[in-house]
């Protein structure tokens, strides 16, 4: 396989020195991509001359070449090979040194046994099939106040009808609700109008940097590291990442200094910087921001003319007391900036939170500071999908208001969330104190959000060895780790960091009684690799 | 952000559907008017009732706690059941967990086997794409395949804006193919290979064609010898062909049965059925299932390299996964209740009702429109539109450019005001120079058209009275 490895990788090195990559972040490995099943027989495409003697039209010689350049490694490189790992598992069962993979990669908290929240459940049904609301045979397995709030709902579609396209916002009234949360959340009012609901917050994401990227020489600031979503879009859309690093040995503080430095460093390079991305709380890194802190990134996008864009979809995940949430919406009106004075766009998600919907593609974004000239634009981008799936708005107005203490489901709701957030917290400590306690393995506290992030130094040799199959070191640990004990995380390098600096993210999602063999195959794994790699 | 410094492309491109009419229409429904939407082909909207085994199956699977109780055979039939358990076998940690990026492989599966069911040849899961919509897919090949704006895309005219803008979007250049009226729609290959010679003329390769079949707003059905010219065209002048086949289900005449593009060519054998590039997309929220809210969808790619389809997942990854209760609507959709099961009977019965009632509704709106003044209207053969000529006289026009209005947002405009009648004017998908039309949907409930089309009717003959001189236009 290394030799495969290292001959593909040799000719899409000479394919990548022809595409001009200008991205920042180091590239772990070259994209070496299988797919996951043979095709038998099929007509999967040999590349033949067509009609006219040419090569077919679509090609990677002829793709968009900035498809080619983009990545995403959470379900990149290391996901690939577990994948294959799967099937050869399924195929041929012990042929491998463990009989089950561990997907730490990705923050999709159901895939690993998390268990829906029952109200959110119960409404979204009765919205699917209203049928039921009219039968009592079948509005009896439902609790009242879950009947009571599908009614609500469903009153604020036309005709009932869940299946067709909403506005291209979303539901007037399901915006309504959201935007008394908002309000409920920040004690600062939220204008419905302002909510444009999308099928998770990843399209969001892809219309504003469609809004903003001009050419190469538009640049949006963006931490390191950073959830690969961003460099992706950048990459895709055309624009140019402008770092700025986050501060390790302060817990990933974010220093007003190092933005200013970045910014400074763009201009002088001819980068017209648009907008400053900041995820709070943080992925991978999970820091949770101080308002001072926030004052001081508003103060700064309101001074420079930056569009802030604000990541706020684990705003429910905060596992620390010394910490706290605040919205960057909340932060700037308390300081009595409005419409006026600073672009915000902020993000809201299902996916992640206690709830950790990912499936059901679910959010928001909310735009506030924007001309009126401006948001007729982004609806008009937005309207050309129409609107989001209408299950997905349901469920963002059912996080946005949950059900109150008054309720009939509220203590079973409660104990349902306590239940999920508090085992949350306690396997970020388990996991945060395991890979302290490894060698050359330091890792910051998560103080929010689904993820570890712990550095590795890497002796020599593992370095030398990674070298030698054209794979940066992280890549290499995650590959070596994956192999050993079947545990999915993803290199470091797919987020950015510090030039020379090697770390890999690992969610806090499986579940408690998985974590007992996640410890000891990963401290077993690690004393054996650095007993082969130690200086 | 100022719109001055706003990326060109996206201040360029245009998407009417949802555009200056429905704007108003909106505005106008807020004052209390009642406004019937036909602007937008959104069946459940304008009273169709869902189907009723989709929406247990998702329940159940939304719910999977009525799944565990003892009784629940009791009020749900035993096939939606074991559907429901079905599907939530096939994902990793039911509807809340991320699927795999290109959509779960059971129901990919699902797909392919409908499709070798359809077309009597066999299809590869691998190479079938779940989507939000097929709208996404679109916007993900065509971003695939442009990179920049000598990057032509052959796209009919009268086109869905969806193609237009997402061209535009991406910095890309239309080359328009004429569809012609008085031919029913057809396709004229001579005004094709005009249109890829002066678009190369002017330093533009030309590298994919876009056909809707049936056609939107136009409604043609293409031929088995038309799609064949089509395919051996795309051959020839090394375009990938991008065939929008969502309203396959939608077929109001017997003379031109929906025929897959991927049929065709496979059909034809030879060199080119392993070498012609097609990605074919398809829907829930079209057919007989309307479930537009849903968001799913698929496309799927012949022969494209295996590299190139990699690279596609590798962007679709970016976005994680497409939502999986659609997914589900998806599976269900190519795979629904069959004889002897027990939803069998209810199915047929909905889904006959809906389409029988849509080829009558495609009747009486063409009739309608062809029995008023200086409007000429093609049949609908398929799809969901009706696509009227409205033949405006030289003093409409003129009002109209003195209101700042292209004449056929002006006509419509009218009509809204007028009627509550809410329409796409013809500019919004492209028509020959001088010539007008307005798209409405074939939707509103059988029980309203007759309402409807008098109301239409009554609105354009008082129109062309005051508007036309006293040499005026005769429908001939």
């Amino acid at each position: 396989m290394r030799r495969f490895v290292a001959h593909s990788a040799r000719n899409l090195i000479t394919r990548r020195r022809n595409n001009l990559t200008t991205c920042v972040l180091q590239h772990c490995t070259f994209p070496l991509r299988f797919l996951t099943t043979a095709s038998p027989g099929y007509l999967s495409g040999h590349v033949a001359s067509a009609g006219s003697a040419s090569a077919p039209p679509l090609t990677l010689d002829t793709i968009n070449p900035k498809v080619l350049k983009c990545e995403y490694a959470v379900l990149g490189e290391t996901f690939i090979l577990a994948q294959r790992l799967q099937q050869e598992l399924k195929e041929n069962p012990g042929s491998h040194p463990f009989d089950e993979l561990l997907y730490c990669n990705i923050g999709s908290p159901h895939s690993l046994g998390q268990q829906p929240i029952t109200f959110f459940r119960e409404v979204l049904a009765l919205c699917d099939h209203p049928v039921m609301l009219d039968r009592a045979e079948t509005r009896g397995y439902f609790s009242a106040d879950a009947v009571k709030r599908a009614f609500q709902i469903l009153n604020h579609f036309p005709g009932r009808a869940t299946g067709a396209y909403s506005h291209t916002q979303g539901i007037k009234g399901l915006r309504d609700t959201i935007a008394s949360g908002i309000e409920a959340r920040d004690g600062y009012p939220a204008d419905p109008n302002d909510i444009f609901l999308t099928d998770g917050a990843s399209p969001a994401v892809h219309i504003i940097m469609q809004l903003l990227i001009r050419s190469e020489k538009d640049g949006i600031l963006c931490p390191i590291p950073q959830y690969p979503l961003y460099s992706g879009s950048i990459t895709l859309h055309g624009g140019s990442l402008v770092p700025y690093y986050l501060d390790e040995d302060t817990g990933w503080g974010l220093e007003i200094s190092e933005l200013k430095n970045q910014l400074e460093t763009a201009k002088s390079k001819g980068i017209t910087v648009r907008a400053l991305v900041v995820i709070n709380p943080g992925n991978p890194t999970g820091q949770v921001l101080s308002e001072s802190n926030q004052q001081e990134i508003v103060e700064f996008c309101k001074n420079e003319g930056l569009v802030l864009l604000a990541d706020e979809v684990y705003q429910e995940n905060v596992y620390v007391p010394d910490k706290q949430f605040h919205s960057f919406k909340k932060v700037s009106q308390s300081m009595e900036y409005g419409e006026e004075d600073i672009s915000l766009v902020s993000l809201q998600s299902v996916s992640k939170g206690y709830y950790g919907e990912c499936g059901k593609r679910g959010g928001y974004m909310e735009v506030t500071g924007f001309s009126p000239e401006i948001r007729e634009q982004i609806y008009k981008v937005a309207s050309m999908d129409t609107c989001s799936n209408i299950s997905g708005q349901i469920l963002a107005s059912l996080v946005m208001n949950p059900p109150k203490v008054d309720d009939e489901s509220y203590e079973s709701y409660s104990a349902e969330k306590d239940a999920i957030l508090s085992s949350l917290a306690r396997r970020a400590k388990t996991l945060e104190d395991v890979f302290n306690s490894l060698e050359g393995v330091t890792c910051n506290r998560a103080e929010g959000a689904m993820y570890l992030f712990p550095r590795i130094e890497l002796p020599k040799k593992a370095t030398e060895a990674a070298k030698a199959v054209n794979t940066a070191p992280d890549a290499f640990y995650a590959r070596c780790l994956l192999n050993a004990t079947g545990i999915v995380v993803v290199p470091g390098c797919g987020f950015g960091q510090v030039p020379g600096q090697w770390h890999f993210r690992c969610t806090i999602l499986p579940q408690e009684d998985k974590i007992p063999t996640i410890v000891s195959r990963l401290t077993e794994f690690h004393k054996a690799f650095m007993d082969e790699f130690r200086d | 952000m100022d719109y001055e410094n706003l990326n060109e492309n996206v201040k360029k491109c245009q998407y009417a559907v949802r555009g200056e009419l429905y704007l108003r229409a909106s505005e106008l429904q807020k004052e209390g008017k009642k406004i019937i939407f036909t602007n937008v082909g959104n069946p459940h909207a304008l009273g169709q009732k869902p189907l009723t085994f989709p929406r247990q199956v998702i329940a159940l699977c939304q719910a999977p706690f009525l799944l565990d109780d003892p009784n629940v055979g009791l009020v749900f039939p035993a096939d939606a059941i074991a559907r429901a358990k079905h599907y939530l076998s096939l994902t990793t940690g039911g509807l809340g967990a991320y699927s795999d990026s290109r959509g779960v492989p059971g129901v990919r599966k699902e797909v392919a086997e409908f499709i070798e069911r359809r077309d009597g040849y066999p299809s590869d899961p691998e190479l079938i794409f779940l989507t939000d919509g097929a709208s996404k897919g679109v916007m993900q090949i065509l971003n695939a395949i442009i990179r920049g704006e000598r990057d032509g895309i052959l796209v009919p005219v009268p086109q869905y804006p969806l193609y237009s803008a997402t061209i535009s979007l991406l910095g890309g250049s239309l080359v328009p193919y004429y569809l012609e009226e008085t031919a029913n729609w057809g396709l004229d290959i001579v005004n094709l290979r005009e249109s890829v010679a002066q678009a190369r003329s002017q330093g533009i390769t030309v590298r994919a064609m876009v056909i809707i079949n049936p056609g939107n707003p136009t409604g043609q059905c293409l031929s088995e010898a038309n799609l064949k010219e089509i395919l051996k065209f795309c051959y020839q002048n090394n375009l990938v062909l991008l065939g929008d086949e969502v309203y396959q289900q939608n077929i109001y005449q017997d003379e031109r049965p929906f025929i897959s593009a991927r049929k065709v060519l496979m059909d034809m054998g030879g060199p080119i059925s392993k070498e012609l590039q097609l990605v074919s997309f398809h829907t829930v929220s079209k057919g007989y299932w309307g479930e537009c809210g849903q968001r799913g969808a698929y496309f799927e790619m012949t022969n494209i390299p295996p590299k190139t389809v990699e690279e596609i997942y590798k962007v679709a990854s970016i976005s994680l996964s497409p939502n999986v209760p659609g997914q589900i609507f998806l599976g269900l959709m190519v795979t629904p209740p069959k004889p002897g099961d027990i939803s069998y009977e209810r199915f047929v019965r909905e889904s006959k009702g809906i389409l029988e009632s849509l080829r009558r509704r495609a009747q009486i709106m063409t009739d309608g429109f062809n029995s008023c003044r200086n409007v000429v209207c093609n049949f609908t053969e398929g799809a969901m539109y009706s696509f009227p000529q409205i033949r405006l006289p030289p003093k409409a026009i003129e009002a109209a450019k003195k209101d700042g209005k292209v004449p056929d947002v002006f006509y419509c405009l009218k009509l809204l005001e007028a009627t509550g009648i809410s329409t796409v004017p013809g500019s919004g998908f492209g028509q020959k120079e001088g010539v007008f039309h307005l798209r409405t949907t074939i939707l509103p409930a059988e029980e309203d058209m007759p309402a409807i089309m008098a109301s239409f009717k009554k609105f354009n003959d008082e129109f062309m009275e005051q508007y036309e001189d006293y040499r005026g236009y005769s429908r001939m």
